[in-house]
């Protein structure tokens, strides 16, 4: 087990590091967040162009041929930079669903896409609450004169107003299945929702008799526990670079502010709770790092290592984001200043895939509890 | 990726093997059943027989009898020395942290005088820094040293001395200026711990148990050569030594399975038929969760140690979470064994294990610097957030007030 990053991997952080300092400051997430399709389209195909959305296909297929380390180091950096692109939806959920499932076919159309960024891939499981069924839910695919049609919701779903492609998980007479509906499909309804988190958006998908094409899978609940299992390890990756930055922004406040005479992170009151921020962060790191590990080396490891990870991160980050309006006072409750983006995009990143209990439920399944 | 860790090819795995063949030999087993003075010298047969095999200060220097080796060497000898119970408790305070100090700072003749027999487990070694008056905050001890000719008088009072009831010699520091501030007016000294005016007396923990001891010094005196750094330069001594403490705690590995760990929590639950109720599970994640991330972090910081970058402060993290992870686990015991925790069967295995654990556990939010300390080391070394302003820092050490004291006109 490697826990530690190469070289090469060290200089893919600090170059998507650089390109989001230059094209995706704050101000820029601000503005982004505001209008239009909620992400700044020259920023995702600038990260296309460096090849990051496409880490984990294979080369032959368009991608990157790395790993989930790599991608983890991006995801890390979007984290920190609160980056509104649909990162997690198109080159996380949608690229893991096609690499897990069965079809060739819709591997070879699809993937050199989401690689390259002209195509915006996501995946529609969540139904009411936003726990992920195993079963398809209430979604239902029907077979008519060989065509497949699907009625149900899915909610929430990443990027579900703007994606091309929407991979969905439904329930068939024969158990779940997966289905790829194109984004402009007839009888697909797509409303956006109102969202804690302004930098990520999110919406409710409404199938009525929407054509869809069916995908070849040996098992598709298994693929969805694997889809879900990456996702977790690429959003916790996300979750530790938000817990970075906002502890460095709370500690770099501390120094500076003055209050009866002193630096108030001079004061243990402070300083132990930055010190605490900075444990969980530490902690985060290597959790992280093994999850990603565990995804390219050791997929038998995966399930307890992705359930650790977002048990760890999901908390863990929302506790940083919270010392870091805390530590900042009255201005840290502020629109103008950025703590409440940290916040915001903390607590809904936190129940993203699922409520911190609920993973520590999949932990302890997976530990044989 | 890069692969730090050992492969079954490389040199070091051979240095492993052959280790690991030498213990399943030479490995005393468990000694408990003997008496005390029959223990210590099963142990000290034991620490000589590693000296001879080249298995003593594996990371010393070879010009003061160790093995010029390095940490991946000490690491390995730390994994392959947790599968078994080695009797090196003996050894510990002066393998760790007097013997490296006295490599950095003794004189050639301090190094020819005591690191062989230290290397060898001849002589046995104590360090006496902390006092009633001077926990947390070290530099602030009142122990008494005055220069009288060619020796130095100590007086004062030391606590919680590791292994002072079988030491030779220890590691004194003591104020020998109390006209200068706190941390200047210090010298370390080797104190001969058969000296007359030498007491030492059992401390008992709140265990009940005595690993520790009360130490007196009554005018004992000390040869002026016994000086280990400058005279005045003592809390660079201790710095030293402190640091040596560090890296022996960090690299230390727990070789036996605690009651409180999540495995045996985790077992008693089952046996206690509560393993699947939502609450006990809920718990049990999250007690897992965090052993999990800090063997990983643990883990992690060794791997970056071995690549080149050293731990530095981020031990204090180690410490911290462990500390509050044996607090964590203790509340997951009461959830999970419920009255059984406090009031048990004498027959009943594992019952006074569990309340051991639990009367033990302060000691790791208390023992080699506090939980507070370490916050303190987390945030002022790692984060660079600023000290506290420090009103004792340049005034002579006689006009400070120490310890517990009531002050004038205080209630």
């Amino acid at each position: 087990m490697t826990l530690v990053l190469d070289s090469e991997v060290e200089e893919l952080r600090a170059s998507v590091r650089r390109f989001l300092a230059d094209k995706a400051p704050s101000e820029r997430v601000r503005a982004v967040s505001d209008s239009g399709p909620g992400y700044d389209p020259d920023v995702w195909s600038g990260l296309a162009a460096q090849g990051v959305l496409g880490l984990v296909v294979p080369e032959e297929l368009g991608g990157g041929g790395a790993g989930h380390v790599e991608r983890a180091v991006v995801a890390e950096e979007l984290g920190r930079a609160l980056t509104p692109v649909p990162f997690l939806a198109s080159a996380v959920l949608a690229v893991d669903a096609l690499q897990s499932l069965d079809d060739d076919a819709a591997r070879t159309e699809f993937l050199p896409r989401l690689a390259a960024g002209d195509l915006l891939g996501t995946v529609a499981v969540a139904e009411r609450g936003g726990e992920w069924d195993r079963t398809g839910g209430l979604t239902t695919a029907t077979e008519r004169d060989g065509r497949w049609e699907l009625t149900g919701v899915k909610t929430p779903v990443l990027a579900g107003q703007t994606a091309g492609l929407v991979l969905v998980l439904a329930r068939t007479g024969d158990g779940p299945a997966w289905f790829a509906v194109d984004g402009a499909a007839p009888g697909l309804a797509r409303d956006r929702l109102n969202t804690l988190d302004p930098t990520r958006r999110l919406a409710r998908l409404t199938f009525d008799a929407t054509p869809a094409r069916p995908l070849v899978s040996a098992d598709p609940a298994a693929a969805l526990d694997t889809v879900a299992d990456l996702a977790a390890v690429a959003l916790a990756a996300e979750q530790t670079g938000l817990m970075q930055r906002a502890m460095e922004l709370t500690v770099e406040y501390a120094t500076l502010r003055v209050q009866f005479g002193r630096p108030i992170g001079s004061y243990q009151a402070v300083k132990h709770g930055c010190a605490d921020v900075y444990s969980a962060w530490e902690h985060a790191v290597s959790v992280v790092r093994h999850a990603a590990w565990s995804a390219d080396h050791d997929r038998a490891e995966l399930p307890v290592a992705a359930a650790l990870a977002q048990t760890w991160t999901g908390p863990a980050a929302f506790a940083a984001a919270t010392a870091m309006v805390q530590y900042h006072g009255g201005v840290g409750y502020t629109w103008e200043h950025d703590a409440h983006l940290f916040y915001k995009r903390a607590k809904s990143a936190e129940q993203l895939l699922g409520s911190p209990a609920g993973h520590r439920a999949r932990l302890a399944d997976r530990l044989g509890l | 990726m890069t692969v730090v860790e050992e492969t079954r090819d490389t040199p070091m795995s051979e240095y492993r093997r052959v280790l690991r063949d030498w213990l399943a030999v030479h490995a005393p087993g468990p000694l408990a059943h003997l008496e005390p003075e029959e223990q210590l010298q099963r142990s000290r047969e034991f620490q000589a027989a590693l000296y001879d095999a080249g298995y003593a200060g594996i990371t010393w220097p070879t010009s003061v009898g160790g093995q010029g080796l390095g940490q991946a060497e000490q690491q390995a000898f730390s994994d392959e020395a947790a599968e078994h119970e080695l009797p090196l408790y003996p050894f510990m305070i002066g393998m760790g942290m007097c013997g490296p100090t006295i490599v950095d700072l003794g004189t050639d003749a301090q190094r020819d005088r005591y690191l062989r027999p230290l290397l060898r487990g001849e002589e046995i070694w104590c360090q006496l820094f902390s006092e009633p008056g001077a926990g947390s905050d070290v530099a602030s001890l009142q122990s008494r040293a005055v220069l009288d000719g060619d020796r130095w008088i100590l007086n004062g009072q030391k606590v919680w001395t590791t292994n002072a009831q079988f030491a030779d010699f220890g590691a004194v520091l003591a104020r020998t200026d109390p006209d200068r501030p706190k941390h200047a007016g210090l010298t370390m000294f080797v104190v001969d711990m058969h000296a007359p005016g030498v007491t030492v007396r059992p401390l008992k923990d709140m265990t009940g148990r005595a690993p520790f001891n009360e130490v007196y010094f009554d005018d004992v005196e000390i040869p002026v050569e016994n000086v280990l750094g400058e005279v005045g330069g003592g809390w660079h001594a201790a710095v030293t030594m402190l640091g040596h403490e560090r890296v022996s705690i960090g690299s230390a590995r727990r070789p036996r399975r605690s009651p409180l760990e999540f495995s045996s929590l985790a077992e008693r639950a089952r046996e206690a038929g509560v393993a699947s109720d939502p609450v006990v599970r809920d718990r049990l994640a999250e007690l897992y969760a965090h052993e999990r991330a800090l063997a990983l972090l643990n883990s992690r910081i060794r791997q970056e140690t071995a690549a080149g970058r050293p731990p530095g402060a981020r031990g204090s993290v180690l410490k911290l979470a462990g500390a509050l992870q044996l607090r964590r686990a203790i509340e997951v015991a009461g959830l999970v064994s419920g009255a059984d925790a406090v009031a048990w069967d004498p027959a009943a295995a594992g019952g006074d294990e569990l309340a051991l654990a639990i009367n033990a556990a302060p000691s790791a939010s208390i023992a080699g610097g506090t939980n507070e300390v370490q916050r303190n080391i987390i945030g002022e070394r790692i984060l660079g957030l600023p000290k506290e302003p420090q009103v004792d820092r340049d005034v002579p050490f006689r006009e400070l007030a120490v310890g517990t004291q009531r002050r004038e006109g205080a209630r």
